[in-house]
């Protein structure tokens, strides 16, 4: 049975206000464009705190750890930046979707 | 993000309340718009639409790039009456998204065992919603037939101004509710916002069509949130 309150252990932007309470630097990760046959939809979000621990998914697990190591280096310079994911063989990024798709995901330190 | 962005987002969700996050992509300033806040210009056009079709997306506002992430609140569906509509829809609703609670005082009606995976109340409604107040994002499909239980909340969800309300009954016993629902105060203009006889016209007969045509319209409903309201007030 599924409970139309939020699940506060579950919900990424619950969480990102725990870490933030907790005195933990976190960055936000936000899906905000896609293309295709994209795994999770606009909108969805990854948290990350300095230390790599995440929670959340901006893909179905396949560019989550490209993410993690970008966000960390974030939380540090405080610059937001712009990801673009693709298949893994027609982009630099060592990652991607074996879906065939494309997102964009956006990366900002909290705070 | 600025951090108080992160808050006032999280307790709009926490109260059920519908907010969207708009992001700046050029600089990464953010600010939370509630529903109802006044937006200037492009971008104000941009959140009313956004509000309506609950999808988050990238829009381009006064030559700069705006990420809208909408949170709305999921969608309840409140059925008076555990009734045998009540056991088809259950499980209709939850495939299709709707979290569906079910309030009936009859307690021979309202078991665990006709009702396996739905959050059930076997009290009256004034008492379940005191507790469980309705709101613009619930859904009250009144199904018991029976004026004693289902009245009380057919009005409180008028008064919630809940985005659907609908009320098994033939015309001739619906007209009988208008008249008693009009003595509870209830105006004109409200009590025609009840659909009754509930559920699409598409024919059904038995208790499972009769789901299928309540969820239909539950559907319908809230997918045109706010249109209703939006073309009466342009006919004004």
């Amino acid at each position: 049975m599924h409970d139309p309150t939020l699940d506060e252990t579950r919900d990424p932007l619950l969480i990102a206000e725990g870490w933030m309470n907790d005195g933990r630097s976190v960055a936000v990760a936000t899906v905000v464009e896609t293309w295709g046959s994209a795994p999770r939809p606009v909108g969805s979000h990854l948290v990350i705190d300095e230390e790599g621990n995440f929670h959340g998914s901006v893909s179905g697990g396949c560019v989550e750890g490209a993410v993690v190591a970008e966000a960390v280096d974030i939380i540090e310079t405080g610059k937001p930046r712009m990801l673009e994911f693709g298949v893994a063989d027609e982009t630099a990024w060592q990652v991607g979707l074996s879906c065939g798709g494309r997102i964009k995901v956006y990366v900002e330190r909290l705070g | 993000m600025d951090p108080l962005s992160l808050k006032k987002i999280n307790a709009e969700r926490r109260a059920r309340r519908a907010a969207i996050l708009v992001t700046d992509l050029s600089d990464g300033r953010d600010r939370v718009v509630r529903e109802g806040d006044a937006v200037a210009g492009e971008l104000g056009g941009a959140v009313l639409k956004a509000f309506r079709s609950g999808r988050s997306g990238t829009v381009e506002a006064e030559g700069r790039l705006f990420f809208l992430n909408v949170h709305l609140p999921p969608p309840r569906l409140v059925v008076i009456g555990a009734v045998h509509i009540s056991q088809a829809l259950a499980p209709m609703a939850k495939i299709a998204g709707y979290d569906m609670e079910i309030v009936d005082p009859r307690t021979a009606f309202a078991t665990p065992e006709r009702f396996p995976d739905v959050r059930l109340f076997a009290d009256w409604p004034e008492t379940v919603l005191k507790d469980r107040p309705f709101d613009a994002y619930t859904a009250v499909a009144a199904v018991t037939h029976d004026p004693k239980i289902d009245d009380f909340a057919l009005k409180a969800a008028l008064d919630a101004d809940c985005f659907y309300i609908g009320a098994l009954g033939s015309r001739k016993t619906h007209a009988k509710r208008i008249e008693r629902l009009a003595a509870m105060g209830a105006s004109e203009a409200a009590i025609a916002r009840i659909h009754s006889p509930i559920g699409l016209d598409i024919g059904a007969s038995s208790p499972a069509e009769i789901a299928v045509a309540v969820l239909a319209e539950v559907i319908a409903a809230f997918r045109s949130r706010g249109l209703a309201q939006e073309a009466e007030s342009r006919a004004a």
